[in-house]
């Protein structure tokens, strides 16, 4: 049976996760809130904590503190912080509170690390299930509110006038970034999920001309990283996770150098 | 049978009132003005209309059926963001290829659906955003300073635009301006506020009423000199944002 290879169930939840992020991540680059991502996942790590102590599942305690994140940040926006002075609070508080927390864990052993920058070589048949449960709900979720969202993001008022509330899509935003974070940090760890949101997104901006076409071009990237980036940590025998978004990286530098020279070059 | 009633309404945004007990009704077909100087709650009012803003008093109705078509004040899309113009006129709800032509056609730019909005000059782009509230084909709309960032031609042309869409299409028209000379003169009603309704009426009589006059001065009237009537008696308006 082809899952019981480990590389194929890596390779699959690399996808999985890239599908998933890839429309979520566009929302993230056009409405500038890349940060907001980090800090969701930073404040992962209490979750993760807090779900050792509780004998509870790990997905399910990293998305309740990333939604629980999630949602004060946006109860306390516009309340006289600057968004990312607020961010900073939260998600660095949220890291100490979580790294502090594990240190009471005495009896169990956990590898932090793993957490970090996540442990792709490791992923089970029931990760992979969560993976691509979660993938689906996120794209799913994002599909059916995407013209709404998309109008909320160009102008709130706009959105107003066309009867939707952009608050609640906000909110539908954030709780797909709360899942997607639980999800993917199997794969890519807390440090880099931001990085996976973010990078495939912008590398795809120079190809597209509609936000369509710019979310399913992200979506093509962030696979190609997934598999080209496992299959270099074989070869090189280099940390996965971190190979992942290293060849995200190169992919999105190659393609605004050539985007760059094409628009000098007319 | 009016398309939006305003009765009584006040906003506050914390301990601040920005409006208060106003009142007015637009109905089908006409051209109503709102003037007012900065922090007059020009914006806050339409906001309300659209429904943006919930009012700390009074209430909005608008008939079930009457559709609004809304061009605000700035929009600024992010470069990170590709649309095209086709794209940005069908969203959120997704329209026919032909009545996007024929919105950008009304709006006088019927070229422009294959461009990025990020390319458009700002004349192009508040064009397309008339296109876009044209393409609901809307009962009534709403304009917030539409013609800001457009120099004097640009905004008289916009200006002459949306009267040839109401002649056409017979919708009704509420719109901010501060281009008080261009905007005046098309208009069938023009409300003055600041803070509150200081006066309405036609171009003629509010232009001429002791209100206008405190709030603008017969300085600004130069242009406006078909409407110059010599009242000279002030008007205090110190408390009037209270």
């Amino acid at each position: 049976m082809m899952l019981d290879d480990f590389m194929m169930r890596a390779t699959l939840a690399g996808i999985g996760v890239a599908l998933a992020v890839a429309p979520l991540g566009c929302f993230v680059v056009w409405r500038r809130m890349a940060y907001f991502g980090d800090a969701t996942a930073h404040a992962a790590i209490l979750g993760i904590a807090l779900s050792l102590a509780l004998s509870i599942s790990v997905f399910a305690g990293a998305m309740a503190i990333a939604l629980l994140m999630a949602l004060t940040v946006n109860l306390l926006t516009g309340r006289g912080y600057a968004m990312d002075t607020l961010l900073g609070v939260l998600a660095h508080s949220a890291l100490a509170f979580g790294l502090v927390a594990v240190s009471f864990l005495s009896g169990i052993r956990i590898d932090l690390m793993a957490y970090l920058f996540g442990d792709i070589l490791a992923v089970s048949r029931m990760d992979l299930l969560v993976i691509w449960g979660g993938a689906a709900l996120v794209v799913a979720l994002i599909g059916w509110r995407w013209s709404a969202l998309l109008t909320a993001t160009l102008n709130e008022d706009l959105a107003y006038a066309s009867g939707i509330d952009p608050r609640r899509e906000q909110l539908v935003l954030t709780l797909a970034l709360a899942i997607t974070v639980a999800v993917a940090i199997k794969v890519v760890g807390v440090l880099l999920i931001a990085a996976m949101l973010i990078i495939p997104a912008a590398a795809a901006r120079p190809l597209s001309r509609t936000p369509e076409s710019m979310a399913l071009v992200a979506a093509g990237i962030g696979s190609v990283a997934a598999l080209i980036g496992l299959r270099a940590a074989y070869i090189f025998d280099t940390p996965a996770g971190p190979s992942i978004v290293c060849v995200a990286a190169l992919i999105f530098a190659a393609l605004s150098i050539a985007g760059s020279l094409r628009t000098s070059a007319s | 049978m009016s398309l939006v009633c305003v009765e009584n309404v006040s906003i506050s945004y914390g301990a601040k009132t920005v409006l208060s007990h106003v009142s007015l009704s637009v109905d089908p077909g006409e051209i109503v003005t709102i003037v007012g100087p900065n922090g007059s709650g020009k914006t806050s009012l339409l906001r309300t209309i659209i429904g943006a803003v919930k009012p700390a008093r009074g209430r909005v109705t608008r008939g079930s059926d009457v559709r609004l078509g809304y061009v605000p004040q700035r929009l600024h899309i992010d470069p990170t963001l590709p649309m095209t113009v086709a794209r940005f006129l069908a969203l959120p709800r997704g329209v026919a290829p032909e009545a996007i032509g024929d919105a950008l056609t009304q709006a006088g730019v019927p070229d422009l659906s294959k461009s990025q909005m990020s390319r458009l000059s700002g004349g192009q782009f508040q064009r397309v955003l008339l296109a876009r509230a044209l393409i609901g084909k809307p009962h009534l709309l709403l304009l917030d300073e539409a013609t800001q960032g457009l120099d004097q031609p640009g905004s008289a042309a916009f200006y002459r635009q949306i009267e040839s869409v109401r002649r056409d299409t017979g919708c009704a028209v509420l719109m901010i301006s501060h281009e008080l000379h261009v905007v005046m003169s098309a208009s069938d009603r023009v409300i003055c506020l600041n803070g509150h309704v200081c006066c309405e009426g036609t171009p003629e009589v509010v232009a001429s009423a002791p209100e206008y006059r405190a709030l603008f001065g017969s300085g600004t009237m130069g242009a406006l000199a078909l409407y110059r009537h010599d009242h000279d008696h002030g008007h205090d308006h110190t408390e009037a944002a209270e």
